[in-house]
Protein backbone atom coordinates (compact mmCIF):
# COMPACT_ATOMS: atom_id res chain seq x y z
CA UNK A 1 0.00 0.00 0.00
CA UNK A 2 1.11 3.55 -0.61
CA UNK A 3 -0.28 7.02 0.00
CA UNK A 4 -0.60 9.70 -2.67
CA UNK A 5 -0.41 13.29 -1.48
CA UNK A 6 -1.63 15.62 -4.25
CA UNK A 7 -1.51 19.35 -3.51
CA UNK A 8 -4.11 20.52 -6.00
CA UNK A 9 -7.27 19.13 -7.53
CA UNK A 10 -5.56 18.99 -10.90
CA UNK A 11 -2.75 16.86 -9.49
CA UNK A 12 -5.30 14.65 -7.75
CA UNK A 13 -7.27 14.10 -10.98
CA UNK A 14 -4.07 13.31 -12.88
CA UNK A 15 -3.18 10.74 -10.23
CA UNK A 16 -6.68 9.28 -10.45
CA UNK A 17 -6.34 9.02 -14.22
CA UNK A 18 -3.04 7.15 -14.00
CA UNK A 19 -3.92 5.05 -10.94
CA UNK A 20 -7.72 4.64 -10.80
CA UNK A 21 -7.69 2.13 -7.93
CA UNK A 22 -6.36 4.80 -5.54
CA UNK A 23 -9.05 5.28 -2.89
CA UNK A 24 -9.59 8.89 -1.84
CA UNK A 25 -9.62 9.72 1.85
CA UNK A 26 -11.30 12.94 3.00
CA UNK A 27 -12.36 13.04 6.66
CA UNK A 28 -11.61 9.34 6.96
CA UNK A 29 -14.58 8.75 9.27
CA UNK A 30 -15.88 5.95 7.05
CA UNK A 31 -12.72 4.77 5.34
CA UNK A 32 -10.50 4.54 8.45
CA UNK A 33 -12.95 2.20 10.15
CA UNK A 34 -12.68 -0.10 7.13
CA UNK A 35 -8.89 0.11 7.25
CA UNK A 36 -8.60 -0.35 11.00
CA UNK A 37 -10.73 -3.48 10.87
CA UNK A 38 -8.97 -4.91 7.87
CA UNK A 39 -12.12 -4.83 5.76
CA UNK A 40 -10.30 -3.12 2.92
CA UNK A 41 -6.70 -3.10 1.74
CA UNK A 42 -6.48 -0.68 -1.19
CA UNK A 43 -3.28 -0.63 -3.22
CA UNK A 44 -3.17 3.11 -2.80
CA UNK A 45 -4.90 5.80 -0.77
CA UNK A 46 -5.10 9.38 -1.96
CA UNK A 47 -5.27 12.11 0.68
CA UNK A 48 -7.75 14.78 -0.46
CA UNK A 49 -8.83 16.35 2.83
CA UNK A 50 -6.89 19.56 2.26
CA UNK A 51 -7.41 20.12 -1.46
CA UNK A 52 -8.34 23.81 -1.54
CA UNK A 53 -10.72 23.35 -4.50
CA UNK A 54 -12.91 20.97 -2.47
CA UNK A 55 -13.03 23.11 0.65
CA UNK A 56 -15.11 25.96 -0.73
CA UNK A 57 -18.68 26.97 -1.49
CA UNK A 58 -20.05 29.39 -4.02
CA UNK A 59 -23.29 31.17 -4.92
CA UNK A 60 -24.01 31.71 -8.58
CA UNK A 61 -27.21 32.75 -10.43
CA UNK A 62 -29.54 31.45 -7.75
CA UNK A 63 -27.62 28.20 -7.24
CA UNK A 64 -25.40 27.11 -4.39
CA UNK A 65 -22.36 24.86 -4.82
CA UNK A 66 -20.93 23.04 -1.82
CA UNK A 67 -17.42 21.61 -2.10
CA UNK A 68 -17.10 17.90 -1.33
CA UNK A 69 -14.49 18.55 1.38
CA UNK A 70 -16.34 21.00 3.61
CA UNK A 71 -16.68 19.34 7.04
CA UNK A 72 -20.01 19.24 8.87
CA UNK A 73 -18.80 21.54 11.65
CA UNK A 74 -18.19 24.31 9.13
CA UNK A 75 -21.61 23.79 7.57
CA UNK A 76 -23.20 24.10 11.01
CA UNK A 77 -21.23 27.26 11.76
CA UNK A 78 -21.31 29.06 8.42
CA UNK A 79 -24.20 27.87 6.25
CA UNK A 80 -27.12 28.70 8.57
CA UNK A 81 -29.18 29.82 5.58
CA UNK A 82 -29.68 26.14 4.67
CA UNK A 83 -31.53 24.98 7.71
CA UNK A 84 -32.28 21.36 6.74
CA UNK A 85 -28.62 20.86 5.80
CA UNK A 86 -27.47 22.38 9.08
CA UNK A 87 -29.92 20.24 11.07
CA UNK A 88 -28.72 17.11 9.28
CA UNK A 89 -25.05 18.03 9.74
CA UNK A 90 -25.58 18.68 13.41
CA UNK A 91 -26.92 15.18 13.99
CA UNK A 92 -23.87 13.50 12.43
CA UNK A 93 -21.82 11.60 15.01
CA UNK A 94 -20.06 13.76 17.60
CA UNK A 95 -17.98 16.96 17.49
CA UNK A 96 -14.93 14.85 16.63
CA UNK A 97 -16.76 13.23 13.70
CA UNK A 98 -18.26 16.53 12.50
CA UNK A 99 -14.85 18.22 12.50
CA UNK A 100 -13.63 15.66 9.95
CA UNK A 101 -16.61 14.14 8.15
CA UNK A 102 -17.70 15.66 4.85
CA UNK A 103 -20.70 15.65 2.53
CA UNK A 104 -18.36 14.35 -0.19
CA UNK A 105 -17.59 11.36 2.03
CA UNK A 106 -21.30 10.85 2.76
CA UNK A 107 -21.89 10.76 -1.02
CA UNK A 108 -18.86 8.52 -1.55
CA UNK A 109 -20.16 6.01 0.98
CA UNK A 110 -23.77 6.30 -0.27
CA UNK A 111 -25.28 4.65 2.78
CA UNK A 112 -29.10 4.86 2.88
CA UNK A 113 -28.53 6.18 6.43
CA UNK A 114 -26.23 9.02 5.31
CA UNK A 115 -27.75 12.07 6.97
CA UNK A 116 -26.80 14.63 4.33
CA UNK A 117 -28.37 12.58 1.57
CA UNK A 118 -32.13 13.13 2.18
CA UNK A 119 -31.36 16.85 2.24
CA UNK A 120 -29.60 16.69 -1.12
CA UNK A 121 -32.48 14.63 -2.51
CA UNK A 122 -35.06 17.14 -1.27
CA UNK A 123 -32.97 20.04 -2.63
CA UNK A 124 -33.08 18.35 -6.06
CA UNK A 125 -29.30 18.66 -5.91
CA UNK A 126 -26.94 17.45 -8.55
CA UNK A 127 -23.64 15.77 -7.78
CA UNK A 128 -20.68 17.25 -9.61
CA UNK A 129 -18.01 14.77 -10.70
CA UNK A 130 -14.68 15.61 -12.30
CA UNK A 131 -11.91 13.81 -14.07
CA UNK A 132 -8.59 14.80 -15.57
CA UNK A 133 -8.63 17.18 -18.50
CA UNK A 134 -11.33 19.40 -17.01
CA UNK A 135 -14.13 16.94 -17.78
CA UNK A 136 -17.15 17.54 -15.56
CA UNK A 137 -20.28 15.39 -15.16
CA UNK A 138 -23.36 16.57 -13.30
CA UNK A 139 -25.80 13.92 -12.16
CA UNK A 140 -29.12 14.46 -10.42
CA UNK A 141 -28.79 12.95 -6.94
CA UNK A 142 -31.20 10.12 -7.77
CA UNK A 143 -28.99 9.07 -10.68
CA UNK A 144 -25.84 9.33 -8.60
CA UNK A 145 -26.93 7.08 -5.74
CA UNK A 146 -28.13 3.84 -7.22
CA UNK A 147 -28.41 1.52 -4.21
CA UNK A 148 -27.10 0.79 -0.73
CA UNK A 149 -23.41 1.81 -0.86
CA UNK A 150 -23.65 2.02 -4.64
CA UNK A 151 -23.18 5.07 -6.79
CA UNK A 152 -22.31 6.17 -10.29
CA UNK A 153 -18.83 7.49 -9.48
CA UNK A 154 -16.35 6.22 -12.09
CA UNK A 155 -12.93 4.94 -10.96
CA UNK A 156 -11.11 7.86 -12.59
CA UNK A 157 -13.42 10.51 -11.11
CA UNK A 158 -13.57 12.52 -7.91
CA UNK A 159 -16.64 14.13 -6.38
CA UNK A 160 -16.14 17.88 -6.66
CA UNK A 161 -19.23 18.68 -4.68
CA UNK A 162 -22.94 19.19 -5.00
CA UNK A 163 -25.06 21.99 -6.40
CA UNK A 164 -28.69 22.98 -5.98
CA UNK A 165 -31.08 25.74 -6.90
CA UNK A 166 -31.74 27.86 -3.82
CA UNK A 167 -35.46 27.92 -3.06
CA UNK A 168 -37.42 30.30 -0.86
CA UNK A 169 -39.36 28.61 1.92
CA UNK A 170 -39.11 26.71 5.20
CA UNK A 171 -37.74 23.21 5.63
CA UNK A 172 -36.34 20.78 8.16
CA UNK A 173 -34.44 17.55 8.68
CA UNK A 174 -35.35 15.09 11.39
CA UNK A 175 -34.05 11.72 12.37
CA UNK A 176 -35.21 8.87 14.60
CA UNK A 177 -32.68 6.82 16.55
CA UNK A 178 -32.05 5.41 19.98
CA UNK A 179 -29.98 8.38 21.19
CA UNK A 180 -29.81 12.10 20.49
CA UNK A 181 -26.22 11.84 19.28
CA UNK A 182 -23.88 9.28 17.75
CA UNK A 183 -26.68 7.35 16.22
CA UNK A 184 -27.33 5.79 12.83
CA UNK A 185 -30.77 6.85 11.66
CA UNK A 186 -33.56 4.33 11.90
CA UNK A 187 -35.56 6.66 9.73
CA UNK A 188 -34.92 10.21 8.62
CA UNK A 189 -36.83 12.80 6.68
CA UNK A 190 -36.16 16.08 4.96
CA UNK A 191 -39.03 18.34 3.98
CA UNK A 192 -38.63 21.48 1.89
CA UNK A 193 -41.35 23.92 0.79
CA UNK A 194 -40.73 25.86 -2.40
CA UNK A 195 -42.81 29.03 -2.10
CA UNK A 196 -42.26 30.18 -5.66
CA UNK A 197 -42.84 26.80 -7.28
CA UNK A 198 -45.67 26.11 -4.78
CA UNK A 199 -44.33 22.63 -4.29
CA UNK A 200 -43.61 20.37 -1.35
CA UNK A 201 -40.62 18.04 -1.43
CA UNK A 202 -40.00 15.12 0.90
CA UNK A 203 -37.08 12.70 1.00
CA UNK A 204 -36.64 9.69 3.29
CA UNK A 205 -33.45 8.11 4.60
CA UNK A 206 -32.82 4.68 6.14
CA UNK A 207 -36.13 3.24 4.95
CA UNK A 208 -35.12 1.82 1.60
CA UNK A 209 -32.17 0.74 -0.53
CA UNK A 210 -31.56 4.35 -1.47
CA UNK A 211 -32.94 7.75 -0.52
CA UNK A 212 -36.62 7.86 -1.48
CA UNK A 213 -38.75 10.79 -2.55
CA UNK A 214 -42.50 10.63 -1.94
CA UNK A 215 -43.95 12.16 -5.14
CA UNK A 216 -47.54 11.16 -4.44
CA UNK A 217 -47.47 12.73 -0.97
CA UNK A 218 -45.69 15.78 -2.35
CA UNK A 219 -48.30 16.60 -4.96
CA UNK A 220 -51.12 15.74 -2.56
CA UNK A 221 -49.85 18.31 -0.03
CA UNK A 222 -49.19 20.98 -2.64
CA UNK A 223 -52.69 20.57 -4.07
CA UNK A 224 -54.31 20.58 -0.64
CA UNK A 225 -52.48 23.79 0.20
CA UNK A 226 -53.71 25.28 -3.05
CA UNK A 227 -57.30 24.28 -2.36
CA UNK A 228 -57.14 25.67 1.17
CA UNK A 229 -55.52 28.89 -0.08
CA UNK A 230 -52.58 28.34 2.24
CA UNK A 231 -49.91 29.21 -0.32
CA UNK A 232 -51.34 32.76 -0.49
CA UNK A 233 -52.37 33.09 3.13
CA UNK A 234 -50.13 31.31 5.62
CA UNK A 235 -52.83 31.73 8.26
CA UNK A 236 -55.43 29.93 6.18
CA UNK A 237 -56.17 26.67 8.01
CA UNK A 238 -55.13 23.37 6.48
CA UNK A 239 -57.48 20.59 7.68
CA UNK A 240 -55.86 18.22 10.19
CA UNK A 241 -57.02 15.36 8.00
CA UNK A 242 -54.76 16.66 5.22
CA UNK A 243 -51.73 16.54 7.46
CA UNK A 244 -52.62 13.02 8.57
CA UNK A 245 -53.13 11.83 5.04
CA UNK A 246 -49.86 13.45 4.03
CA UNK A 247 -48.13 11.33 6.70
CA UNK A 248 -49.86 8.19 5.46
CA UNK A 249 -48.85 8.87 1.87
CA UNK A 250 -45.23 9.54 2.86
CA UNK A 251 -45.17 6.28 4.83
CA UNK A 252 -46.54 4.47 1.77
CA UNK A 253 -43.49 5.63 -0.21
CA UNK A 254 -41.08 3.95 2.24
CA UNK A 255 -39.60 0.55 1.43
CA UNK A 256 -38.29 -0.42 4.83
CA UNK A 257 -36.80 -3.70 5.97
CA UNK A 258 -36.45 -5.39 9.36
CA UNK A 259 -32.90 -5.18 10.68
CA UNK A 260 -30.97 -5.00 13.96
CA UNK A 261 -31.92 -1.36 14.39
CA UNK A 262 -35.66 -1.74 13.99
CA UNK A 263 -38.57 -3.37 12.25
CA UNK A 264 -40.04 -2.38 8.92
CA UNK A 265 -43.38 -1.65 10.58
CA UNK A 266 -41.81 0.72 13.10
CA UNK A 267 -39.85 2.48 10.37
CA UNK A 268 -42.97 3.01 8.29
CA UNK A 269 -44.80 4.39 11.30
CA UNK A 270 -41.84 6.68 12.05
CA UNK A 271 -42.02 8.07 8.50
CA UNK A 272 -45.65 9.07 8.99
CA UNK A 273 -44.90 10.77 12.30
CA UNK A 274 -41.82 12.59 10.95
CA UNK A 275 -43.74 13.73 7.88
CA UNK A 276 -46.65 15.14 9.87
CA UNK A 277 -44.33 16.95 12.26
CA UNK A 278 -42.22 18.35 9.45
CA UNK A 279 -45.26 19.67 7.59
CA UNK A 280 -46.66 21.26 10.77
CA UNK A 281 -43.31 22.90 11.52
CA UNK A 282 -43.13 24.27 7.99
CA UNK A 283 -46.67 25.64 8.15
CA UNK A 284 -45.91 27.28 11.51
CA UNK A 285 -42.70 28.78 10.14
CA UNK A 286 -44.66 30.32 7.30
CA UNK A 287 -46.95 31.99 9.82
CA UNK A 288 -43.92 33.54 11.54
CA UNK A 289 -42.26 34.69 8.35
CA UNK A 290 -45.45 35.52 6.44
CA UNK A 291 -44.52 33.10 3.64
CA UNK A 292 -41.52 35.25 2.82
CA UNK B 1 6.40 5.65 4.81
CA UNK B 2 8.23 8.43 6.59
CA UNK B 3 5.87 10.71 8.51
CA UNK B 4 7.01 14.01 9.91
CA UNK B 5 4.62 15.99 12.08
CA UNK B 6 4.82 18.71 14.67
CA UNK B 7 3.64 17.02 17.82
CA UNK B 8 3.25 19.04 21.01
CA UNK B 9 5.49 21.77 19.56
CA UNK B 10 8.26 19.44 18.54
CA UNK B 11 8.94 18.05 15.04
CA UNK B 12 8.94 14.26 15.20
CA UNK B 13 9.51 11.80 12.40
CA UNK B 14 9.22 8.07 12.08
CA UNK B 15 8.55 5.35 9.58
CA UNK B 16 5.09 3.73 9.64
CA UNK B 17 2.99 1.43 7.50
CA UNK B 18 1.12 3.71 5.01
CA UNK B 19 -2.27 2.47 6.23
CA UNK B 20 -1.55 3.27 9.90
CA UNK B 21 -3.74 5.68 11.86
CA UNK B 22 -2.48 8.77 13.62
CA UNK B 23 -3.35 7.00 16.88
CA UNK B 24 -1.06 4.10 16.00
CA UNK B 25 1.68 6.55 15.01
CA UNK B 26 1.40 8.38 18.34
CA UNK B 27 1.18 5.34 20.59
CA UNK B 28 3.12 2.56 18.94
CA UNK B 29 5.73 4.54 17.04
CA UNK B 30 6.38 7.62 19.15
CA UNK B 31 5.50 6.13 22.53
CA UNK B 32 2.94 8.83 23.33
CA UNK B 33 0.53 6.48 25.10
CA UNK B 34 -1.72 9.13 26.67
CA UNK B 35 -4.22 8.84 23.83
CA UNK B 36 -6.01 5.52 24.28
CA UNK B 37 -7.13 2.91 21.82
CA UNK B 38 -10.49 1.49 22.80
CA UNK B 39 -12.59 1.06 19.67
CA UNK B 40 -10.71 2.23 16.57
CA UNK B 41 -14.01 3.23 15.01
CA UNK B 42 -14.69 6.75 16.20
CA UNK B 43 -17.28 5.72 18.77
CA UNK B 44 -15.54 6.24 22.10
CA UNK B 45 -13.39 9.38 21.82
CA UNK B 46 -10.61 7.95 24.00
CA UNK B 47 -8.11 8.74 21.23
CA UNK B 48 -9.12 12.44 20.97
CA UNK B 49 -6.34 14.85 19.97
CA UNK B 50 -6.12 18.18 18.15
CA UNK B 51 -5.10 18.17 14.50
CA UNK B 52 -4.31 21.72 13.34
CA UNK B 53 -6.33 22.92 16.33
CA UNK B 54 -9.43 20.81 15.60
CA UNK B 55 -10.68 18.13 17.94
CA UNK B 56 -10.53 14.77 16.13
CA UNK B 57 -10.47 11.04 16.80
CA UNK B 58 -6.87 10.12 16.01
CA UNK B 59 -7.96 6.57 15.16
CA UNK B 60 -9.87 8.01 12.18
CA UNK B 61 -6.99 10.09 10.82
CA UNK B 62 -4.51 8.40 8.53
CA UNK B 63 -1.03 9.08 9.93
CA UNK B 64 -0.10 10.37 6.46
CA UNK B 65 -2.83 13.02 6.77
CA UNK B 66 -0.87 14.53 9.67
CA UNK B 67 2.33 14.68 7.63
CA UNK B 68 3.61 18.25 7.82
CA UNK B 69 0.87 19.23 10.28
CA UNK B 70 0.37 20.19 13.88
CA UNK B 71 -0.86 17.66 16.46
CA UNK B 72 -1.53 18.37 20.12
CA UNK B 73 -2.15 15.48 22.50
CA UNK B 74 -3.21 15.12 26.13
CA UNK B 75 0.49 15.02 27.05
CA UNK B 76 0.70 18.74 26.19
CA UNK B 77 -1.81 19.86 28.80
CA UNK B 78 0.17 19.61 32.03
CA UNK B 79 3.31 21.68 32.42
CA UNK B 80 6.32 20.37 34.40
CA UNK B 81 4.82 20.66 37.84
CA UNK B 82 1.27 21.81 37.19
CA UNK B 83 -1.75 19.94 35.97
CA UNK B 84 -4.19 21.61 33.59
CA UNK B 85 -7.30 22.98 35.39
CA UNK B 86 -9.45 20.36 33.65
CA UNK B 87 -7.20 17.60 34.97
CA UNK B 88 -7.34 19.06 38.48
CA UNK B 89 -11.12 19.30 38.35
CA UNK B 90 -11.43 15.65 37.24
CA UNK B 91 -9.39 14.56 40.25
CA UNK B 92 -11.33 16.79 42.61
CA UNK B 93 -14.79 15.49 41.64
CA UNK B 94 -13.78 11.86 41.28
CA UNK B 95 -14.48 11.86 37.56
CA UNK B 96 -11.80 9.22 37.09
CA UNK B 97 -12.49 5.57 37.87
CA UNK B 98 -10.69 3.06 35.66
CA UNK B 99 -9.29 6.08 33.81
CA UNK B 100 -9.37 4.64 30.34
CA UNK B 101 -11.72 7.29 28.95
CA UNK B 102 -10.06 10.08 30.92
CA UNK B 103 -7.38 11.36 28.52
CA UNK B 104 -9.90 11.63 25.69
CA UNK B 105 -12.44 13.34 27.90
CA UNK B 106 -9.85 15.78 29.26
CA UNK B 107 -8.91 16.75 25.70
CA UNK B 108 -12.58 17.08 24.65
CA UNK B 109 -13.38 19.19 27.72
CA UNK B 110 -10.33 21.42 27.20
CA UNK B 111 -11.45 21.89 23.58
CA UNK B 112 -14.98 22.76 24.67
CA UNK B 113 -13.77 25.34 27.20
CA UNK B 114 -11.44 26.91 24.65
CA UNK B 115 -14.46 27.53 22.40
CA UNK B 116 -17.11 28.16 25.05
CA UNK B 117 -15.77 29.24 28.46
CA UNK B 118 -19.25 29.11 30.09
CA UNK B 119 -21.08 26.13 28.62
CA UNK B 120 -24.57 25.24 29.82
CA UNK B 121 -25.18 21.66 30.90
CA UNK B 122 -26.95 20.93 27.60
CA UNK B 123 -23.95 22.20 25.68
CA UNK B 124 -21.60 20.13 27.86
CA UNK B 125 -23.60 16.97 27.21
CA UNK B 126 -23.74 17.60 23.49
CA UNK B 127 -20.01 18.43 23.32
CA UNK B 128 -19.11 15.19 25.10
CA UNK B 129 -21.47 12.98 23.10
CA UNK B 130 -18.49 11.40 21.35
CA UNK B 131 -16.70 10.35 24.53
CA UNK B 132 -17.88 7.17 26.22
CA UNK B 133 -17.25 6.29 29.85
CA UNK B 134 -18.20 2.85 31.13
CA UNK B 135 -17.58 3.61 34.81
CA UNK B 136 -18.64 6.97 36.14
CA UNK B 137 -22.15 7.51 34.84
CA UNK B 138 -20.98 10.95 33.66
CA UNK B 139 -22.35 12.98 36.59
CA UNK B 140 -18.90 13.58 38.12
CA UNK B 141 -17.49 14.37 34.70
CA UNK B 142 -20.09 17.07 34.15
CA UNK B 143 -19.41 18.45 37.64
CA UNK B 144 -15.71 18.58 36.74
CA UNK B 145 -16.41 20.54 33.56
CA UNK B 146 -18.35 23.14 35.54
CA UNK B 147 -15.59 23.47 38.14
CA UNK B 148 -12.89 23.75 35.49
CA UNK B 149 -14.92 26.37 33.62
CA UNK B 150 -15.24 28.42 36.79
CA UNK B 151 -11.51 28.23 37.55
CA UNK B 152 -10.43 29.03 34.02
CA UNK B 153 -12.56 32.20 34.07
CA UNK B 154 -10.41 33.65 36.81
C1 LIG C 1 -18.61 7.30 15.20
C2 LIG C 1 -19.20 7.62 13.87
C3 LIG C 1 -20.46 8.21 13.81
C4 LIG C 1 -21.03 8.51 12.59
N1 LIG C 1 -22.27 9.09 12.59
C5 LIG C 1 -22.84 9.39 11.40
C6 LIG C 1 -24.14 10.00 11.38
O1 LIG C 1 -24.74 10.28 12.42
N2 LIG C 1 -24.67 10.28 10.17
C7 LIG C 1 -24.01 10.00 8.99
O2 LIG C 1 -24.53 10.29 7.92
N3 LIG C 1 -22.81 9.42 9.00
C8 LIG C 1 -22.20 9.11 10.17
N4 LIG C 1 -20.98 8.52 10.16
C9 LIG C 1 -20.36 8.17 8.88
C10 LIG C 1 -19.43 9.24 8.31
O3 LIG C 1 -18.98 10.14 9.31
C11 LIG C 1 -20.09 10.04 7.19
O4 LIG C 1 -20.51 9.19 6.17
C12 LIG C 1 -19.16 11.12 6.61
O5 LIG C 1 -19.93 11.98 5.79
C13 LIG C 1 -18.01 10.55 5.80
O6 LIG C 1 -17.20 11.63 5.35
P1 LIG C 1 -15.60 11.52 5.34
O7 LIG C 1 -15.09 12.76 4.70
O8 LIG C 1 -15.08 11.21 6.68
O9 LIG C 1 -15.43 10.26 4.37
P2 LIG C 1 -14.18 9.30 4.11
O10 LIG C 1 -14.14 8.23 5.12
O11 LIG C 1 -12.94 10.10 3.89
O12 LIG C 1 -14.64 8.71 2.70
C14 LIG C 1 -15.80 7.91 2.59
C15 LIG C 1 -15.89 7.33 1.19
O13 LIG C 1 -16.08 8.36 0.24
C16 LIG C 1 -15.01 8.41 -0.69
N5 LIG C 1 -14.77 9.83 -0.94
C17 LIG C 1 -14.63 10.82 -0.01
N6 LIG C 1 -14.49 12.01 -0.60
C18 LIG C 1 -14.52 11.78 -1.94
C19 LIG C 1 -14.43 12.63 -3.10
N7 LIG C 1 -14.28 13.95 -3.00
N8 LIG C 1 -14.48 12.05 -4.32
C20 LIG C 1 -14.65 10.70 -4.44
N9 LIG C 1 -14.76 9.87 -3.40
C21 LIG C 1 -14.70 10.40 -2.16
C22 LIG C 1 -13.87 7.68 -0.04
O14 LIG C 1 -13.02 7.10 -0.98
C23 LIG C 1 -14.61 6.63 0.78
O15 LIG C 1 -14.97 5.56 -0.05
C24 LIG C 1 -20.35 8.22 11.39
C25 LIG C 1 -19.09 7.66 11.43
C26 LIG C 1 -18.50 7.36 12.66
C27 LIG C 1 -17.12 6.76 12.70
S1 LIG D 1 -10.31 4.64 19.75
FE1 LIG D 1 -10.72 6.33 18.49
S2 LIG D 1 -12.77 6.77 19.01
FE2 LIG D 1 -12.43 4.93 20.08
S1 LIG E 1 -13.48 5.96 34.12
FE1 LIG E 1 -13.59 3.96 33.29
S2 LIG E 1 -14.32 4.34 31.31
FE2 LIG E 1 -14.48 6.25 32.21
Amino acid sequence: MHVLLPRTLEEALEMKASAPPAVPIAGGTDLMVELNFDRTRPQAIMEISRLPELNVWRRENGTFSLGAGVPYSRIVRDLTEFRPLVEASRTVGSPQIRNRGTVGGNLGTSSPAGDALPVLAAYDAEVVLAKAGGKIRRLPFAQFMTGPKKNALAPDELILGTRWKVVRGPGSFSKIGTRNAMVIALASLCLVLDEDGRSVRVALGSVGPTILRAPDAESFAARAMETAGVWRDPFGPLPTRVIEEFGERVAAAAKPIDDVRGTAAYRRHACAVLAQRALRWALDDRKLTGAR
Amino acid sequence: MLIKARINDEWREADVWPGASLLFFLRETLGLVGSKNACEQGECGSCSVWLDGELVCSCLVLAAQAHGHEVRTVEALATDDRLHPVQEAFIQTGAVQCGFCTPGLIVAVADLLEHDPRPSETIIREALAGNLCRCTGYAKIIDAVKIAAGRMQK
